[in-house]
């Protein structure tokens, strides 16, 4: 019940004057309220429960753990060339 | 999919595993809240690969499993009735009650059906004015907001015949209660992440505060569970407190501002009955006065019903990290998810139902479980 799933919004829409879109899952599309996201345009990739949008995915911040391990992997190499 | 596949990258995996190996230096007790991440750890081992002087214990944050026995009851009841339509999130259904269940009720033709979101119940009330539509409002701060917006427009479009049967729970105050509990063991916490994408991390900064331990807010998959017990382990090594938000892709600092107010016209706060672990003060929400028209307790009487749970269920310990599955007498045998005799065999995101579908022939550590299976075969 608390799993998020990313999907991507392809279309917004109202319905009952409430902001409504499409996200695509992987092939699979599904009518999601994203009332809670007024600031969400077509393109965006945002984390659903049980049919709303609550965040949308911050590409930057998606980035982080991936820069911490290059750093990482850099120190490796670094250690590597240490006699 | 994207932003799923690149965080179960097994080479990104050996690296985060190396850099917990090379920073810890003694044990640390560390709970992860949240029922979604007890089931990741689990499903891909995660807690199997780590260093010896970690202990991951599985916190309370599984909706299902602490739903009260009472309410299941109730909702049984009301489900049962012949004007009643009665809406559920799926996993509620198999939950059993003092005598029956959901499913049972829907077998015996009864009119239980399973929703994605909330919404779809405000579609079926619309369309079938004669009848009462009933939706199960559970779970934590992650569903709060769609069951709050199903009432929020069920009231404007003037939906009479829509009601529900609150059992909303919030994180904070169950964290709370583990460590103040007199055997409390956790160190630190992964907080729950998508409860933060909702109410923000403020309320873990003052935990973490009050109680002088470290929390990271963390994510689902595993690069993000690795990364959370890393950071974690860093800040217990470093004697830190506070909140580092390993999940910020998807957890703002301040949450989602639309969704709290809403939440704080629907709800209001309330003391909670949590299955397994007892009376949590200030631990959920109920309708607001506003919204209490829509209340499914007051519009229907229902009979009191004595319940009583699994003399030998340690669910309750389970929840706030004191015991493991394997610790109770009745695992894998008296107590399977096919008949769960207590709280968390019921959902897949419970403690006990993980291990049994993951780990049943993995513990060799376990020789009481490793006899027991050779019985069974
Ligand atoms: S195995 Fe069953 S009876 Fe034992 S603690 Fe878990 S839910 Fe309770």
């Amino acid at each position: 019940m608390c799993l998020g799933i990313p999907g991507l919004v392809i279309e917004l829409y109202t319905e009952h004057d409430v902001l409504m879109g499409r996200v695509d899952f992987d092939g699979v599309r599904k009518e999601v309220c994203l009332a809670y996201l007024p600031e969400v345009s077509v393109g965006n990739y945002v984390i659903v429960h049980v049919g709303f949008a609550l965040s949308i995915v911050d590409e930057t911040e998606a980035q982080e753990v991936f820069k911490f391990l290059d750093q990482m992997s850099e120190l490796d190499e670094l250690d590597g060339m240490q006699p | 999919m994207k932003y799923q596949d690149e965080y179960r990258d097994p080479v990104a995996a050996q690296n985060l595993l190396r850099a917990i190996h090379n920073t810890i230096s003694q044990p640390w007790t560390i709970m992860e809240v949240c029922g979604g991440q007890t089931h990741s750890i689990v499903r891909y081992g995660i807690d199997q690969l780590l260093p010896p002087e970690i202990e991951l214990v599985h916190g309370p944050g599984c909706p299902v499993c602490v739903t009260p026995l009472e309410l299941i009851d109730k909702a049984v009841d009301i489900a049962s009735r012949p004007d009643v339509t009665f809406c559920s999130f799926g996993d509620m259904l198999r939950v059993p009650g003092s005598r029956s269940d959901l499913l049972a009720v829907k077998a015996n033709g009864g009119d239980v059906r399973i929703i994605y979101s909330p919404l779809d119940c405000l579609k079926i009330a619309a369309r079938n004015p004669a009848r009462t539509v009933v939706f199960f409002a559970v779970g934590f701060e992650t569903t709060a907001p769609a069951n709050a917006m199903a009432l929020w427009q069920a009231k404007r479009r003037g939906l009479d015949n829509f009601a529900v049967l609150v059992s909303h729970v919030l994180v904070p105050p169950a964290m709370t209660a583990v460590l103040q509990s007199p055997n409390n063991r956790v160190q630190g916490f992964l907080g729950a992440g998508h409860v933060c994408s909702v109410m923000g991390c403020q309320e873990y900064r003052d935990l973490a505060r009050q109680f002088h331990v470290p929390i990271v807010v963390t994510g689902f998959e595993p690069l993000d569970l690795l990364e959370g017990i890393y950071r974690c382990v860093r800040m217990l090594e470093n004697h830190e407190i506070g909140v580092e938000n390993q999940y910020a892709r998807a957890v703002p600092t301040i949450g989602n501002p639309a969704s709290q107010k809403l939440l704080q016209e629907v709800f209001e706060v309330t003391d909670r009955m949590w299955r397994g672990i007892g009376t949590i003060p200030r631990s959920g929400y109920r309708l607001s006065a506003m919204y209490a028209d829509f209340d499914a307790e007051q519009r229907f009487s229902l009979a009191r019903i004595d319940t009583s749970e699994s003399s030998q269920c340690i669910s309750g310990a389970i929840l706030q990290g004191g015991k493991k599955p394997y610790d109770c007498p009745i695992f894998g045998t008296a107590c399977t998810p096919a008949s769960p005799q207590g709280a968390t065999m019921v959902s897949s995101e419970g403690a006990c139902a993980a291990y049994y579908n993951y780990r049943r022939r993995l513990s060799p550590s376990n020789a009481e479980l490793s006899n027991r299976q050779v019985q069974q075969t």
